[in-house]
This record gives structure tokens, sequence and C-alpha cells, in this order.
């Protein structure tokens, strides 16, 4: 499979570099002068500061299903992220461009659904050459971070045995989810997080750049040895975490065999302030082909 | 002879000229049963020491608007009861089933039903047809058993039309001994399902956006040329895309046996349990024919229905579904049951986790560092 590279990386390595923006140079949140008139979108600003965060990806333990670990993540830098999920009006305009692959929709009072990571990341490439500000998607450290309150930990029960473990996260899936509205809700109808994100865990859930990840614990359950990389999958967030194939749009026919997918796949990004939007494009552009993990 | 006036439907000419049966006096008990709707059966016996009765039902013919996908898609749909599919009706062979059909005043179309398990009169659609704010009572003797359809069948395009609009059902007829295997080893289940599939015809604009109608007349047209095309743009399982899903799935327990009945009243399926088996299939759905043992898929043929035993041993989420994966996943026909109860480490036991693939095992490229495989 073309984008299922295998990437081994110190989980270690990746645990720590991976959310922590190591570079001193920032811009400050200067808005380039905009090309063709796109506007850079409005974000918010979380603070720097540590969380603890249940790591996304799958995990063995004695070659045993377990429990994803949970780890400390620290952010040394603000984290700007948009406030608003991308919208379909916005993404129309990078359509229109002849960079994003067409899809349904043109109002800008409704989210961007049934958009791939593929279409994500065009979109974010485009938007970050149209405004001269580096756009791109979260890792899911900083979706998580991000979201706060809203993050919901999948992994808090873990049973051992088999059968209940499938039951437990079909229950949990249907609870969270049977109640959603099935249309995409104009923005903000889901309200705003601690942080000020709107409709963070509503019925649009968002992609982020992370790939599908399987670790294996130790005996005291902490990540030790190499992951395996799948970067053809990505961390899916929202309502419930979950991992998609980077070219579906529509999760509900995407391979939950027995499962509730997520209703909606949509995305927010965020600016990345540390470095000249050409260098980061080439970053990103080296970044996406190596499947790196940050 | 009763002359009906030539009208719309001259089709049905034939059927509604039929002599009125009078009434056969039956000094046999009664016995008055509410239905329920699908998944779920209503109580009745599997084995019966008692003599035949005369089992009543009833069923009101409802016409009324549902959705069926999660995108909202609209349908102008007949139902019996109110539920696509319509009640499962359970008898013992030699019992008579007493139907009264109600059609209400509110509906806009006539309705009848004909009962594959009956005998004569186009199996009652030729003594049932009746218009909006009319009621009928027909009765036939359960003479052979089986799960059989029900549908509505009112004459040319009308039959076919009111049936993939939801308009069919099951009965149940059990040997008053219950089940047994084809040895004389009596079969029983704790719990029943009646899964009905229902394969729809969405009529769709130039866009390809699904249309809605003012009216279901107005829909007839355009829905019979999405009918000829034989392509359904949805096939479902009680009415709707996951219908029996998330907090409508199934249930059942480890060691339990469970019987699911299933019908499909216009088009081929071929039910298969994800993660289990049928013990005992009666494929064709007649009981005194040997069911067939350890199956993996069975086949539903149209017009038909089957019965398949299962006695579940793991517990998790399995799924039922048409295996016609395409039909299954991108137009709906699946359904979900979770088992609770231990886990089996005898049966299944993941003697290790995914891991990467050692470096020895060879033929791998390890795509990091592009090294190239090893001999």
């Amino acid at each position: 499979m073309l984008f299922a590279l295998k990437i081994k990386t110190l989980l270690t390595a990746v645990v720590v570099a991976g959310p922590v923006a190591v570079s001193a140079v920032t811009l400050g949140g200067r808005t380039h002068s905009p090309a063709a008139g796109v506007t850079v979108p409005e974000t918010v600003e979380v603070a720097p500061g540590a969380f603890r965060h249940r790591a996304a990806g799958d995990y063995t333990r004695d070659g045993a299903p377990a429990a994803a670990p949970v780890t400390e993540v620290r952010f040394v830098h603000p984290l700007h992220i948009m406030r608003d999920q991308v919208s379909a009006g916005d993404y129309q305009r990078c359509v229109a461009a002849g960079v994003c692959a067409p899809a349904d929709g043109d109002r800008r009072d409704l989210p961007a659904v049934q958009l791939s990571w593929r279409d994500a990341s065009a979109y974010a490439s485009w938007l970050s050459r149209a405004t001269g500000v580096h756009f791109r998607l979260p890792t899911d450290e900083e979706w998580a971070y991000a979201a706060g309150e809203r993050f919901n930990d999948d992994a808090a029960a873990y049973p051992t045995d088999p059968g209940q473990r499938a039951l437990a996260r079909y229950e949990r899936e249907t609870a969270r989810n049977d109640a959603l509205a099935q249309d995409p809700q104009p923005i903000g109808a889901f309200g705003a997080n601690a942080n000020g994100l709107l409709d963070v865990a509503g019925n649009v859930w968002e992609w982020t750049d992370s790939c599908f990840r399987r670790g294996v614990l130790d005996a005291t359950g902490r990540p030790y040895g190499s992951a395996t990389m799948n970067c053809g999958v990505r961390v899916v967030e929202g309502r419930h975490r979950t991992y998609v194939t980077d070219f579906i749009r529509d999760a509900r026919a995407g391979g939950c065999a027995a499962g509730t997918p997520p209703t909606h796949l949509g995305f927010r990004l965020v600016r990345e302030d540390d470095m000249p939007a050409v260098a980061a494009r080439v970053f990103d552009r080296i970044r996406t082909l190596v499947g790196r993990l940050v | 002879m009763i002359r009906q006036r030539a009208a719309i439907m001259g089709a049905l000419l034939a059927l509604m000229i039929a002599t009125p049966a009078f009434a056969l006096e039956l000094s046999l008990p009664r016995e008055k049963v509410t239905l329920v709707a699908p998944p779920f059966v209503h109580p009745h016996e599997q084995a019966t020491t008692e003599g035949p009765k005369i089992i009543e039902f009833r069923l009101v013919a409802e016409e009324k608007d549902i959705v069926i996908d999660d995108k909202g898609t609209k349908v102008q749909a007949m139902t019996f009861d109110g539920s696509i599919p319509g009640p499962l009706m359970v008898v013992h062979e030699g019992d008579y089933v007493e139907l009264t059909l109600v059609n209400p005043a509110s509906n806009v179309m006539p309705h009848n039903i004909d009962f594959h398990a009956a005998t004569g009169a186009l199996g009652g659609g030729g003594m049932t047809l009746v218009s909006p704010g009319e009621q009928v009572v027909v009765r036939w003797k359960a003479t052979r058993t089986g799960v059989f359809i029900y549908h509505c069948a009112p004459g040319g395009s009308m039959t076919p039309w009111h049936v993939v609009l939801g308009m069919s059902g099951a009965v149940m007829v059990l040997p008053r001994s219950g089940l047994d295997d084809g040895n004389g080893h009596p079969l029983h289940y704790d719990r029943i399902y009646y899964i009905g599939e229902n394969d729809f015809y969405v009529p769709r604009d130039a866009s390809g956006k699904y249309k809605t109608y003012e009216s279901v007349g107005d829909a007839f047209d355009d829905t019979v040329a999405a009918m000829r095309t034989l392509t359904p743009t949805h096939v479902v399982f009680n009415g709707r895309v996951g219908a029996l899903t998330g907090k409508n799935a199934m249930t059942a327990k480890v060691g339990e046996t469970v019987l699911f009945v299933h019908s499909q009243a216009n088009r081929d399926s071929r039910p298969h349990l994800i993660g289990g088996h049928g013990d005992y299939v009666w494929e064709t759905g007649k009981f005194s024919n040997p069911p067939e043992k350890n199956l993996e898929t069975w086949f539903i043929r149209g017009g038909s229905a089957g019965a398949a035993l299962y006695t579940f041993r793991q517990p998790g989420i399995y799924v039922y579904l048409t295996h016609n994966l395409i039909e299954a996943v991108e137009l709906g026909a699946t359904a979900h049951v979770k088992v609770d109860g231990k886990w089996d480490d005898d049966l299944m036991t993941q003697v290790s986790g995914p891991a990467p693939i050692p470096p020895d095992a060879g033929g791998v490229p390890d795509l990091t560092t592009g090294t190239a495989p090893k001999d």
C-alpha cells in the first residue's frame, strides 16, 4: 500500500519530541499579506503547559492487547488552533483554486464534511500558500490538549476478556453517538470548550496528522522498544477516537465491521508560527513522505 | 357473484370477484394474540400438547413516511402494523389463523394480504382486498410447518410496489411437538429474532440526489422505473439502515440458543453470522425437511423465509449480515448481536498480538531505511 509506510521510531523520542515546539523563531502571530483575498482564519491560543494523555494506537503487553499508556505531554509554546472547524464555504475556495478535490456544500456557516486526510492536507497546504501563514493538521496530542475537557478517553476501562472488551467498546460508542444529529450542524451549534474552540466532539470528527501506531508495553505498562507506524491510517478525534484510512471521506463506509463510525469527517488546523511558511511547507512535505509522528 | 367496478386496477378484477366464503362454524378454542414489532416476536409455546385452536390476529395497514438511512432519505412506505417487516405470527400446525385486516380511512391505497402458508384464493389475497375505511376477516388452516412470507398483493405493478415499500412479513407454523433435528431429537430456542430484509428503490434526480414526493401516487412512476433497474438503492434489515445496530442491536448470552427467522419477499439474500454459524438451518424454511447443520452462510430465496438456530459460545459483538458484502456494508443489510458471557480461550486465543515481522522472517522490505529484503 503506497501510503502505508511502516516506520520504526523510538516511542520515547516521539513522546518527548512530538508535541514540543522547539524552535525559538516565532512570527508572533503576524498575518502576512494574504493572496487572493484569503484571510487568515481565527485561532484561539492554548497556553503552554503539560497534561496527561492517553496515547493513540494499539498496544500489547506480553503479546496480549493492553490499554494504551498514559504519558505526560508538555507544550513549551502556546498552541494556536482554529476556533472553528473548516467551513464548507472555505473549503470550496481551495476547490475553486484548483488545489482541493471537489466536495459537496458551499455554506460558510456549515462545517466541511465528507473529507479525507488527503483533502485536509491539501487544504492546509493551499491555505498556507494563500495566506503566507503556515497551517497544518494538529497532531493527536495537540488536538487532545486543545480539546481539553471534551477529550474522550476510550481506554479508561479495558477488560482483558476479548468478548467483554468488544462489548465495552461497542456500548461506549453507541451511548456517545446514538443521540447525535445526523446532518452537519451550523458552526457553533455544539458550543465552545474551556479553551474557546467551537464544536469539539460534536457530530463532525476531526482528522489529525498522527499515524496509526502499534506499540509494546513493558511489565510496568510503560512503552518500550520500537512502535510500528502505519501512516496510511491516521488518528481521527471527536466523540470517540478512531483510526481511518487516509483516503476515506465517509467513515460510515470506511470499515467499521461492528462499531459505531464517526458521523462526519472534517478538520481544523493549527497555525505554526515557528518557521517561515516556505520552510514549513518543505518541512511538511518531508514529514508527510517519511510519515513522521509529530 | 359480486360485480366490482373496473377502475384503476383492472388487474384486480380477478381477485375481487371471488365469492365471499361463508364462515364455517368451528367449535375450537380461540386465542387472541397481540402482535409485537420485529425483531421481537409475541410470546408463544414452542411445543404444545393442546389441540388445534383458532388464533386471532389483527393487522393494520399503515401508509406512512419513514426515513431509511442515516442521511435522512425519506420513503413513503406502506406497512403492516407500522413496521417493516410486519410482525411475525406464530401458530402450530393444525391451528387456524383468523386475521382481521384493517385499512384505516387515513390511507389512500387499497391493500390485501397473500399468505404463502395458506391454501387457495391467491393465499388469501383474493378474499382480503380492502379499501381505506374497510376491514376484512379471513381464516385459513395452517396445514404445513415452516416460516412463510405474507405480503400485500393488490395486483399488477401495485404488487411489487407495495412489497418493496414495506408490505411483507412472515408466519411461523411450528410442529405441534416443536422443532427437531430431523432425527427425532427436539430442538428449542431461548430467544427468537425476526429479521425482515427489504430492498428499496428510491428515485434520484439528475444530480443523483434522492427525490421526495408530495404523495405516494406522485412517486409511483419514478419508483417503478427505479424498480425496473433491479438495482436497489438500499438493502436493509427491519426497515432502515442501522435498525438492528447500536442501541437497537439484538442481544444474547453465551450458552443461549437463538432462532433467527429471516424473510425476503422480493429478492435473494445470503445471511451470515460473523464469528458464529448456523448450527441447524432450515434454509428453505420448512420444518418437515431436516435442517442442515453447521452452515457458514445460508441462502434465502426471494419470496421465502428461512430459519437458523445457533447456540452462542463466545461473548462479544457478532455481525449478522447478508454476505453480499456490498449490500451489507454499502447498502445497509447489517445487524449486530451483543453477546454477554465469558470468553473461551480454547475456542480462540490470540497467541501473539500484532507486532513487527521478525527480521529473520525475510521477504519484507524495511521502508524506513530502504534496506532490501533478505533472501
